[in-house]
């Protein structure tokens, strides 16, 4: 079973050979790295590693390098998908809970949930994704405890069907309208998020709590369109 | 007639040579140029004719011809500010198709 692991990277030099590191050392030979336009050295740094690099030539948005690796998971036929932050914020250990239940065909889709451990996640943030879940659950009809979390797994149906639109962070709302309109099975596992003031930055672009309101309003502009 | 009239009517005459020259040159289409021509045309025959104006606005329920001008503006203002959000959003997809490309043909 071919198991493609896509960490998409927006200037996360300090972070992404570490990452690299923790899923190789947990077995995942076939990892791919969209490198989205990084001004930084993430593209060559990924390169060392010897890890398959693509090269978005502008920076278009975690949905469009999500969406460069779903296409690239379709040319080399890969059975299970995994969307893996390159922030540090996941532990590599985390991907087998998440895969056992498409193995066991009880899911197509499942989705790493930081709210099911709660309590570790910093509390402005737990606000802000409720606000994004309740949005996501209105929109798209889909509840998710973490609509937002950067760590999800596919099967090939799933991977075959799923298309994306939005460019930007909207993208893990997208997810769900996606699985709502392809009937997909959609299951939740909890994983264990690492926190720390690195990936809190890097996750809302620097530019604090305010980025998810912006992305709150674009998702609504998109929807009604 | 009024001088704000003339000034208005002129504007309107260039915009409308404006948009038969685009039609000509084959920068716009059929359709836009039957909306834009309709539009600047109506313009310079309300403000010509700005009783007749008056009168319609009474009929639509509005007070002043002028008053017709502004909500009907607002309304086409929002309208095409819209039309140009979707148009943006389309180009911006597009790059990213084009990004994602060059992408992929580089890995090969």
């Amino acid at each position: 079973m071919k198991i493609l692991i896509i960490v998409p990277a927006y200037n996360e030099e300090k972070t992404l050979p570490a990452v690299i590191k923790d899923l190789e050392s947990h077995g995942y030979k076939n990892i791919v790295v969209i490198d989205d336009g990084s001004t930084d050295k993430s593209s060559r740094i990924a390169k060392q590693t010897k890890v398959p690099v693509l090269t978005h030539v502008l920076n278009r948005g975690l949905g469009a390098a999500l969406g460069t690796g779903f296409e690239y998971a379709q040319k080399v036929n890969a059975d299970i998908v995994v969307t893996f932050d390159s922030d540090g914020q996941h532990k590599a250990e985390d991907i087998k809970k998440l895969i056992a239940p498409l193995i066991t065909g009880k899911a197509d889709v499942v989705i790493g949930s930081r709210m099911l451990n709660y309590q570790k996640m910093p509390k402005d943030r737990l606000i802000f994704n409720f606000l994004a879940n309740v949005a996501t659950a209105l929109t798209f009809g889909v509840w998710s405890t973490d609509s937002q979390s950067g760590l999800r797994v596919f099967n090939r149906k799933a991977v075959n069907s799923i298309h994306l639109k939005t460019d930007r962070m909207e993208v893990s709302s997208e997810f769900f309208k996606e699985i709502k309109r392809n009937k997909l099975n959609f299951a939740e596992v909890p994983i264990d998020p690492v926190y720390d003031e690195y990936s809190r930055k890097k996750g809302q672009e620097g530019k604090g709590n305010w980025n998810s309101v912006n992305v709150g309003i674009k998702m609504l502009l998109r929807v009604f369109r | 007639m009024a001088l704000i009239q003339i000034i208005l009517i002129a504007f309107s005459l260039f915009a409308l040579s404006r948009v038969v020259l685009r039609f000509r040159g084959g920068q716009i289409r059929g359709m836009e140029f039957i909306f834009w021509s309709t539009l600047f045309s109506i313009a310079i025959i309300g403000i010509a004719l700005p009783g007749e104006l008056s009168r319609l606005a009474g009929l639509l329920g509005i007070g002043r011809g002028v008053d017709l001008i502004t909500y009907a503006s607002i309304a086409i203002l929002f309208y095409l500010v819209f039309r140009l959000y979707v148009f943006l959003e389309d180009i911006r997809h597009e790059i990213t198709e084009v990004v994602r490309m060059i992408a992929l043909q580089k890995k090969k």
